[in-house]
């Protein structure tokens, strides 16, 4: 099949109606008159979403209204429209969305258009994060486009004089089963009409067995723009009269601006300096003479307050959090210690690590009268939409945020300060302004993954049972801090608020929010490390004491089909050379990875050569899609277990770039086997994070076997190698 | 000092009045409305900006517009022709050698390069070639497998490999 012509975002009709001329227009309209605007065709309106749980910690309100808020759209040319309020960041949900609608509608894929993450006309959104977007979306779709497709079928029954039950569809018409050349297209069946169906019911939707476009591995449709250039970003957005914007930036986090001499910088020709409160930047309509206008803008700051650095923060973190959160307590903890022959207590620690986005934060802002315009690289564009509005002080439905291609997120886009930046300088300069934060600007104001301290404390039984399980996490967050196995005392406190910090009391010397698998990472990392040491206390082999304390048998599947990829026993001492093994179940996910490494003890350095990763994520929509998101969750893990960590001291960033902040290169590369666990049986779970949340478990346990020491700090940076090895930490 | 500096672009002509100091990067985007080449980093350790200049990879970040005055520039917008993907581009559809696509200009132009000059290339030489390249959602596996085919695809079409040559 040809790949789609994807017109993401906006669509070309949509540019003809509301482009540069008419833009003002355009966020007065509600979205249904949009629809309405947008000409004949058959518009299904159904309740799309999580209902009020879940999403963003579980906040009332943020989830999905129960009113038929969302809707797909089957035009009278016949090409079928996806609106929906996520948005398309690498993770592959533009193909695999689009491949439920062609299944469900049979219609051929290159005949859907998506449309994503622009505020006027896609139904609200919580945000794209937590693997959500294909379990909590894509069912609801695909029963909307079931009932489309049983509306076709009931027209084409009148038009043909056929029994409905005598037709059948495909390739987005439907015919006479039993002569096909007897059809009626859906375009010919809508024509000039205009159709609206409330989908109240939940119509049946067609077996696994029937698929031909679902579960089949697809290429991505939004390919053919990204190998050309032609895939737009915010940075890319060009608007007549645009200025780009380069703004003070204090040197620590903390330190308050005293005051900003600009007068070099007013000299530069065409550049304009505009101050809003504690905002400076200078404006200009070349990004990079805006930079050299900034750089001769003499700025001075109180010294920031802050204290803290990376030797400290684990002592802080402890010390100022309180009231735990109980995730999970069964049974009774001093029972579990009575009932144990060994008892194993062990600490584990997580630095700071940044997203790195390969796109640094960005954004267009447009104000025009009372409205506003606002083209984002963000995760959340409604949140962006009420951002803006706060800060211009607008009524939310006069602010539209279109979302086009966003260049990597991993939960770092979730937060917009470069759009509030924007939008203030769009304001205060009368000019449509761009904010595309620098590499250096990226490493500040990220949302970093939280320090975070984690104590266990386990207790074997003599038959190698595990009796007792009492965890506590300090800001890592809840999110698997459950432990997957069968362990009758147990007990999981999270201490403080997880992926933001902790409430009233100031945690984190910056920001710090959700990272792809957010609390997952480091909790696995904690549980999964201190089971290997607890097996090894069991004087058994890792993988057979996970087997021997699951009672799970999903999880012991998957954790046995990636043992029999992996093909490997562990050694009987250490060589060097070394397999480990780590499990998960992530939000309904199931996880299972083997790796094997080679230590450099002289360097520290660790080399992973091979990545087992079984997976089990239900129904498999884009065994394709599936399989990249598994390769980059490993891919992109290596550089928490290896290397990623924000050096940091006094409210100072001292990584500023890709130089000092190492992330995974070509040369890291392992040889990546996955292995995608057949479970149709079950709806599509999310596919975006699970894999990545073991990878810090899995070397760190690879390593012990090769050079026999324990690693209790994320990341595995060759110095704490050496400095472990020095101190023989078993 | 503002002045008019010349070079090819993709094959044609363009004359840029501006101050020939400033880095190519910021011409070609805020200039020349050519955005597929990317901002990464400002410091040429990303490779996103990645361009060709006389059939080199340059990080356009680092590279200032003078030096490009009367060369061939090349950007990934001149790489497929008359809306027919090029063979490397085509492998990366194939391979699905992207996610984001933030990084994949930068990306395949300096896998082009490599098989302008190595027609053949091991593993491990695209890998070295691609070692300055990052990309942050991990595809680096199909990448290979992408310049690989594109290698393949290269070798045995001597009418593109022709065309190859002329675009510079």
């Amino acid at each position: 099949m040809k790949p789609s012509k994807i017109r993401p975002r906006i669509k070309d009709d949509e540019y003809a109606m509301f482009g540069p001329g008419g833009a003002a227009a355009a966020t007065a309209l509600e979205r249904r008159e949009f629809l309405k605007l947008a000409g004949g065709g058959l518009v299904v309106f159904f309740a799309a979403g999580e209902g009020l749980e879940g999403q963003a910690g579980g906040q009332r309100g943020q989830g999905y209204p129960d009113d038929p808020n969302a809707y797909l759209k089957v035009g009278a040319d016949g090409r079928v429209t996806c609106l929906t309020g996520k948005i398309e960041m690498g993770q592959g949900t533009i193909t695999a969305l689009a491949m439920m609608l062609a299944e469900e509608l049979d219609v051929p894929l290159a005949l859907i258009d998506m449309v994503m993450g622009d505020t006027a006309l896609c139904p609200y959104d919580a945000g794209t994060f937590g693997s959500r977007s294909i379990k909590y979306f894509g069912p609801p779709m695909r029963q909307a486009a079931a009932e489309a497709r049983g509306v076709l079928v009931r027209m084409a029954s009148a038009r043909l004089g056929t029994p409905e039950d005598a037709l059948a569809t495909k390739d987005g018409a439907v015919y006479l089963a039993r002569s096909p050349s007897k059809k009626v297209s859906y375009a010919d069946l809508i024509g000039g009409k205009r159709i609206e169906v409330r989908l109240e019911k939940k119509p049946a939707i067609k077996p696994i067995s029937k698929h031909t476009v679902s579960g089949k591995p697809t290429l991505r449709i939004d390919a053919r723009e990204k190998v050309t250039g032609e895939a737009k970003f915010a940075g890319d957005i060009r608007l007549p009269g645009m200025l780009y914007a380069a703004i003070v930036r204090p040197p620590a986090h903390g330190a308050e601006l005293k005051s900003a001499d600009t007068a070099a910088a007013e000299k530069v020709p065409g550049v304009r300096i505009v101050r809003d409160g504690d905002l400076v930047a200078a404006l200009h309509e070349k990004p990079d003479i805006a930079a050299q206008a900034l750089a001769l803008i003499e700025a001075e700051f109180e010294p920031s307050d802050s204290k803290l650095d990376n030797a400290t923060i684990f002592a802080h973190i402890k010390e100022v959090s309180a009231n735990p959160d109980v995730v999970v307590e069964t049974g009774n903890l001093d029972e579990g210690a009575k009932l144990a022959t060994k008892t194993i207590e062990r600490s584990y620690f997580a630095q700071y690590v940044a997203h790195a986005p390969s796109e640094p934060h960005t954004a267009v802002v447009r104000v025009e009268g009372d409205k506003a315009e606002v083209w984002a690289s963000t995760q959340s564009p409604f949140r962006a939409q009420q951002e803006i509005a706060r800060t211009l002080g607008l009524p939310p439905e006069s602010v539209r945020v279109r979302t086009p291609f966003v260049g990597g997120g991993f939960g770092g886009k979730n937060a917009g300060g470069q759009i509030v930046e924007a939008a203030r300088l769009a304001k205060a300069a009368g000019k449509p302004v761009q904010v595309a934060w620098t590499r250096k600007e990226e490493f500040f104001y990220d949302t970093f993954r939280p320090a975070a301290v984690y104590d266990v404390r386990s207790g074997l039984d003599a038959a190698g049972k595990i009796v007792l399980w009492d965890y506590r996490n300090y800001q890592a967050g809840s999110r698997s801090s459950q432990p997957v196995y069968d362990i009758p005392h147990k007990r999981v406190l999270a201490y403080g608020g997880g992926f933001g910090g902790g409430g009233s009391v100031r945690v984190h010397p910056f920001g710090t929010g959700a990272w792809r698998g957010p609390g997952s990472n480091t909790n696995i990392f904690a549980t999964e490390s201190h089971i290997d040491i607890t097996a090894e206390a069991a004087g058994m082999d890792p993988l057979a004491f996970r087997l021997a304390n699951l009672a799970d048998a999903r999880m012991k599947r998957i954790a046995q089909a990636a043992a029999d990829k992996f093909g490997r026993t562990f050694a009987k001492a250490p060589t060097g050379h070394g397999y480990g093994v780590a499990i998960t179940d992530y939000l309904g996910t199931y996880v299972a990875t083997m790796a094997e490494v080679e230590v450099d003890k002289t360097r520290g350095a660790v080399r992973v050569l091979r990545v087992v990763c079984a997976q089990d994520s239900g129904e498999v929509i884009n065994p394709e899609g599936t399989r990249m998101q598994i390769e980059g969750c490993i891919t992109m893990g290596l550089g928490y277990c290896l290397s990623e960590e924000i050096r940091f001291a006094n409210g100072r960033v001292f990584d500023e770039n890709y130089d000092s902040y190492t992330v995974p290169r070509m040369s890291w590369l392992p040889k990546l086997e996955v292995v995608l666990v057949d479970n149709p049986d079950l709806a599509p779970q999310g596919v975006g994070e699970p894999a990545i949340t073991v990878m810090g478990a899995v070397i760190a346990n690879a390593i012990h076997d090769a050079i026999g020491v324990r690693m209790f700090m994320l990341p595995m940076t060759p110095a704490r190698i050496r400095e472990a090895l020095k101190q023989g930490t078993g | 000092m503002e002045r008019t500096v010349r070079f090819k672009l993709n094959g044609k002509e363009v004359a840029v009045e501006t101050a020939p100091e400033r880095m190519l990067l910021w011409v070609l985007r805020a200039d020349l409305a050519h955005t597929g080449t990317k901002y990464g980093c400002g410091e040429g350790y990303c490779g996103f900006c990645t361009v060709l200049v006389d059939g080199r990879p340059e990080r356009s970040c680092q590279f200032p517009l003078a030096k490009a005055e009367g060369k061939s520039v090349m950007t990934i917008e001149g790489l497929a022709k008359g809306g027919r993907l090029h063979p490397l581009q085509q492998a990366f559809v194939d391979h699905g050698a992207f996610q984001c696509g933030y990084c994949t200009p930068g990306m395949i132009l300096v896998a082009y390069a490599l098989l302008l000059r190595k027609p053949d290339p091991t593993e491990a030489e695209i890998a070295d070639a691609l070692e300055g390249n990052i990309c942050r959602c991990g595809t680096y596996a199909r990448v290979i497998a992408a310049v690989r085919q594109g290698s393949r695809a290269m070798t045995t079409k001597a009418a593109d490999k022709v065309a190859d040559h002329e675009a510079l």
